[in-house]
């Protein structure tokens, strides 16, 4: 290993991240971070700017497949996971999975690989939780909904909402990360989006969101009530996104033409 | 009316229904339908009400307009209640309206008994249909049936619906007799045995064909009101064994009695909600389910009722010394089950990273073993967790201490105030 202090700079995707790993190993060097382009923190140690190369991608992920298949599927996880400095933590773990092989996969306490499996459980959950609390509002015919996770769930939705919605037309909006989960024609796609903003709701749409609220009020039994258990399986951060904690003033009524209102008022056939 | 307020008035009454899940089908899309049935086993919680109990269906009566006249419930014949119905078509409009907007996992109907229970059950089976084949719903649908319907509308009705129950509401049928004049413990058991063994038959037909029309799929589940009726936990929980081994229940309820109607037969309306014991009763129940153990070990003749202190387990740990410590580096999975702090999935993690070398207490605290509470229980290649080594007594004054910061203050003031007084 050399000397040297060195930071790699890498796009930010898993495929860019396993570049890093084949650069470490080719260069015989051992990085003291791994960055994102978009982090430009002034810092005095040399930063290399690692290409991504889908051969050497593959080639990495190949070696880690040869120690076992649940390898790689972790680390993608782990890598769309909120974990603090997960470029390092990965890269840890790998570099300790290629010197003692696949024995260390079953040991779970271990201070380099039980990290990740926290930070994987912890995407899951927040992942399993979503399948549940996202909110769509149907906007001509499209259903949308935001989002904010702390980690890029999008991908562990996806194929969960494009088998209940298989007929539809959908799209996620992740606020935290700047993405969009979107699904027409049986297709579905995940984008980078920097900006966007929900539309005003219709006379339809504002009466089911009305229904709902009140039939979320009315099933809550007075003489049980318990905040902190409700707390405890819906934390207040997901609240923001949800339909039945939204004042109704908080959304104004968009005015559509006639025309179109009662088009809407059609019962909700496929 | 209103759809808002059809809404309320049925959403009000079907609230104390305790069952909410939509765990048990695995269906996927189908071309030119609405939905699926969850993607998970475990089902999909939709939202959490301010009692704290997941919402995953949309859970509605069809009308509250019943005949009968059970005082417990808050739909009985003689209460002075504002009354309603939906048609078929308003509430297939609503759970679709709801289902696309993610707001509901599917549909939880019930209903009042209308007339007779065969009346309601038809009403019930042509609200499904329409939502099933013209609004062509694939979602999932839980429907109630209800005690004394005859046969053949059951078999519609589960050909509709994912997963059927049938309430046994009181645990014993001295009680059915005082409290719900028009059940009998026979009307209720007769439908569960139908659809068991409806369930079992058609199972065999899928193995033959594999497109033959499922028969409620999800199975069958039930409830109890606890705290009504004098019945120990001994009892209810006997009950429950005996329903999940003789009638492949996936699940009883159990839904502490809320004092909502005056009843000269009832707790007065003053008393609060046993909501304790229910938390021990479902506590128990999940000890039967997935841990191994049996009614008969948690509960017997001299303790008739759970601690209140202290949590099923910890007080089975407690009666049975001769049992631990267990070493957790040699012990069988069932072993590690009856281990209190270590649960089911602390218990296989325990199995895969002792492949590799010993455990010790510190592993296991990474591995999620609660060791406030296995500590006292556990040995480590021969080692005990804690240095000290300690009396039973000692053991459960220290384990009730831990139990105590999450119990409600004037839930156990009153717990005590009712054992003295019994």
């Amino acid at each position: 290993m050399s000397w040297r202090e060195i930071i790699y700079q890498y796009d930010g995707s898993f495929e860019g991240l396993l570049c890093c790993i084949y650069e470490s190993y080719t260069q015989k060097e051992r990085p003291t971070a791994i960055i994102t382009q978009d982090a430009d923190e002034p810092c005095l140690f040399e930063i290399r700017a690692v290409t991504t190369d889908r051969a050497h991608a593959q080639r990495i992920y190949r070696s880690l497949h040869k120690i076992s298949p649940e390898v790689g599927p972790l680390l993608r996880r782990a890598h769309l996971s909120c974990l603090a400095d997960k470029e390092m933590a990965i890269y840890r773990f790998v570099a300790k999975l290629y010197r003692e092989g696949a024995p260390l996969l079953s040991r779970l306490s271990d201070e380099s690989y039980l990290p990740l499996l926290k930070a994987v459980r912890h995407l899951s959950h927040e992942a399993e939780l979503l399948r549940g609390f996202v909110r769509f509002s149907e906007l001509d015919g499209m259903l949308g909904a935001e989002i904010e996770p702390k980690g890029r769930v999008l991908p562990l939705l996806r194929r969960h909402f494009c088998d209940r919605f298989y007929n539809e037309s959908f799209f996620i909006y992740d606020r935290t990360h700047r993405e969009a989960l979107l699904y027409s024609n049986r297709v579905s796609r995940i984008v980078p989006l920097e900006h966007f903003e929900m539309a005003p709701p219709d006379e339809t749409e504002a009466q089911y969101r009305r229904l709902w609220r009140r039939f979320y009020d009315t099933i809550a039994i007075r003489e049980r009530e318990n905040p902190r258990l409700r707390m405890t399986h819906m934390p207040k951060r997901f609240w923001g996104t949800m339909t039945e904690f939204q004042e109704e003033s908080a959304m104004p009524i968009k005015a559509s033409p006639p025309a179109a209102q009662t088009a809407r008022n059609q019962p909700a056939l496929p | 009316m209103e759809l808002l307020d059809k809404l309320t008035i049925l959403a009000d009454a079907a609230k104390y229904d305790a069952a909410c899940t939509s765990s048990g089908a695995r269906r996927s899309h189908r071309d030119g339908m609405i939905g699926s049935t969850s993607s998970s086993p475990m089902g999909c919680c939709h939202t959490f009400s301010a009692d704290g109990r997941c919402v995953t269906l949309l859970k509605i009566l069809l009308s509250n307009d019943c005949s009968y006249e059970c005082q417990y419930c808050v739909n009985r014949r003689s209460n002075d209640t504002p009354r309603a119905s939906f048609t078929p078509r308003e509430l297939a409009e609503l759970t679709i309206g709801f289902y696309r907007r993610n707001y509901i996992e599917g549909l939880f109907l019930s209903s009042a008994v209308l007339r007779s229970p065969d009346h309601t059950t038809e009403l019930m089976i042509r609200a499904l249909s329409l939502l099933r084949n013209e609004y062509r719903f694939n979602g999932y649908i839980h429907a109630k049936a209800i005690p004394g319907t005859s046969p053949e509308l059951i078999e519609q009705l589960g050909m509709l619906a994912d997963r059927l129950s049938v309430n046994i509401e009181l645990p014993s049928e001295q009680s059915l007799r005082t409290l719900a004049p028009n059940k009998t413990r026979k009307a209720i058991l007769a439908p569960m045995r139908q659809i068991r063994e409806r369930g079992a038959e058609n199972r065999r037909e899928l193995v033959k064909y594999r497109h033959a029309p499922r028969f409620a799929p999800a199975g069958q589940s039930t409830q109890m009101i606890v705290g009504a009726t004098p019945e120990s936990d001994r009892h209810i929980l006997h009950l429950s064994q005996s329903l999940y081994d003789s009638y492949q229940l996936k699940r009883v309820f159990y839904s502490a009695y809320v004092p909502v109607v005056e009843s000269s037969l009832l707790p007065a309306l003053s008393t609060r909600p046993p909501l304790l014991r229910e938390h021990r009763l479902y506590q128990a129940d999940w000890l039967l389910r997935f841990y191994g153990f049996h009614a008969d070990e948690l509960l017997d003749d001299v303790q008739p009722n759970f601690d209140p202190l202290l949590d099923p387990k910890c007080c089975w740990a407690l009666r049975h010394p001769e049992f631990f410590p267990v070493e957790v580096n040699r012990a069988d999975y069932e072993s590690l089950l009856r281990v209190p702090g270590i649960g089911v999935v602390s218990a296989k993690r325990i199995l895969v990273a002792r492949r590799t070398g010993p455990l010790h207490a510190e592993d296991l605290r990474r591995l999620g073993v609660v060791m406030k509470r296995a500590q006292y229980f556990l040995t480590c290649s021969g080692a005990l967790a804690t240095p000290l080594r300690l009396s039973p007594e000692s053991i459960a004054s220290n384990l009730m201490a831990l139990e105590r910061t999450c119990l409600p203050a004037q839930q156990l003031d009153q717990l005590s105030l009712f054992d003295s007084a019994g």
